[in-house]
């Protein structure tokens, strides 16, 4: 059991990062990598997101797609899920943890329909996985996903100061970046535990 | 088959009201009670979430208004009008705007006629001291960045010989009025619409010799202005800001181009007059 989570976790984290390896979330990815701390409060944001999704479209697919045999629908239900989960949260949030929603601020609707989150989602039930391992799964899909945003913004924040053609400036440096980090995460393909 | 869809819609229409439901009842339990200055405050500031308070936008600025930390006033988009609506709502006296800002009263630089050709040290006091500066006009600037140094915010650069102060950078430290051995640079209030980018107190006909740029004190802005609020003294024309509305009526009539809007640079006034008179010797 603990092994199965190791390799979910590792997965999750290295092998099938989901911004390096399977190319989902790009947007905030490019678009919030620019100073280190806003990158660290949509990370928190992503984590907490994916994690609440992972439980409550497991429990949706789980009890209520797959003993109606509406598989096919979960694309549409886990958007309606997760849409209204995130407002709720914040609804709550803003009620009784005033401070933890000042700190995730504007980040929390914003991934909404983030598709790394819906990603997350339907990976988890293709997969089949069980309560205990969709949650592991979502995550550490967070986790992953802010250790490729952490990372991308040190090497943005450095290349600031990096003496690059004029014709480069902007996206295309951080696109090239981006594709040399996704290269460095080729390397763990086929890493597995035992 | 035509029972299969319908299935899907009954189950996902259920879902959806089932959650559109629960969203309703949440929204009026986790109520967040917003202070009910709020809607009336952000109705009568602008909505062009600027900035230019230095909060991040309108709302941010009324809930730091509510907060006490910030002042009524302090909207440069609604000015005056808008102040007075905000204090009135808060329930408080709006304060004269206090902020100032530094302005550099000379536009001569490279147009100003020199005494010497000065190739010392790059510093205002070391040239002050080399029979009083370089330049013939002992009220100008001397053009050698002793200001720039000074300045903590980067807000002061040296333009065709002479000192500009970018407004939008200038947070009205007043180091660079400090330290400039002409006291050229002086504070201005903030949102003064108008400014007179001349010291000099020489006679016109003394004046035309070594500089084509200065005022003249030839009244005509005196005469122009309803308001009173422009007086030449001392063959210098000054601004009383208290009276000032900012119309800009003596700026369009001065002849020499010398009033000028604080915020913006004065380069197109100083290249409009020409440097043909004052050349460096």
């Amino acid at each position: 059991m603990l092994i199965r989570l190791l390799q979910i976790s590792l997965g999750a984290i290295l092998v099938e990062n989901f911004i390096l390896v399977k190319f989902m979330g790009i947007c905030p990815f490019l678009g919030v990598s620019k100073k280190m701390d806003t990158a660290f409060g949509m990370s928190m944001a992503v984590i907490f997101v994916m994690t609440l999704a992972s439980i409550f479209t497991w429990m949706v697919d789980v009890w209520l797609l797959r003993p109606l045999e509406l598989e096919y629908m979960q694309t549409v239900a886990f958007i309606l899920v997760i849409a209204a989960l995130v407002q709720l949260v914040e609804m709550f949030l803003q009620k009784s943890v005033p401070s933890l929603y000042s700190a995730l601020g504007i980040y929390l609707p914003l991934i909404t329909t983030n598709c790394a989150v819906l990603g997350v989602a339907l990976l988890n039930a293709e997969a089949s996985y069980t309560f205990i391992e969709a949650t592991v799964s979502g995550f550490m899909g967070g986790v992953g996903f802010t250790l490729a945003l952490l990372l991308f913004a040190s090497v943005r924040e450095r290349l600031q100061f990096a003496d690059y053609p004029k014709c480069f400036e902007g996206f295309p440096i951080a696109l090239v970046s981006a594709a040399l980090l996704a290269l460095a995460f080729m390397g763990f393909s086929g890493l597995e535990v035992f | 088959m035509i029972v299969n869809i319908l299935y899907a819609l009954a189950v996902l229409g259920v879902l959806g009201l089932l959650l559109g439901a629960v969203l309703a009842v949440a929204s009026k339990v986790f109520e967040v009670k917003k202070d009910e200055r709020m809607e009336p405050l952000l109705e009568c500031l602008p909505g062009a979430n600027c900035g230019g308070c230095g909060y991040a936008g309108c709302s941010a600025y009324a809930e730091a208004l509510i907060a006490g930390t910030a002042k009524p006033g302090d909207c440069p988009v609604g000015g005056e009008e808008t102040g007075k609506k905000v204090a009135a709502i808060l329930g408080i006296e709006l304060e004269k705007n206090t902020r100032l800002a530094a302005f550099v009263n000379c536009s001569g630089g490279d147009a100003a006629r020199k005494k010497y050709l000065y190739s010392g040290l790059s510093d205002c006091h070391a040239a002050a001291r080399l029979a009083g500066g370089a330049t013939e006009c002992t009220y100008g600037c001397l053009g050698l960045g002793s200001c720039v140094s000074a300045c903590q915010f980067g807000a002061i650069s040296i333009r065709n010989g002479v000192a500009f102060v970018n407004h939008e950078l200038c947070t009205g430290c007043l180091k660079c009025v400090e330290t400039c051995p002409r006291h050229v640079i002086r504070p201005v209030p903030y949102y003064a619409d108008v400014n007179v980018a001349c010291s000099s107190h020489l006679r016109g006909a003394q004046l035309r010799k070594i500089c084509n740029i200065g005022c003249l004190g030839c009244h005509i802005c005196e005469k122009t202005c309803k308001h009173d609020a422009i007086h030449v003294i001392d063959n210098l024309a000054q601004i009383d800001y208290d009276k000032c509305v900012g119309c800009g009526e003596c700026a369009e009539k001065c002849p020499r181009h010398l009033i000028s809007d604080s915020k913006l640079e004065r380069g197109a006034a100083i290249a409009g007059v020409g440097a043909g008179g004052g050349k460096a010797v």
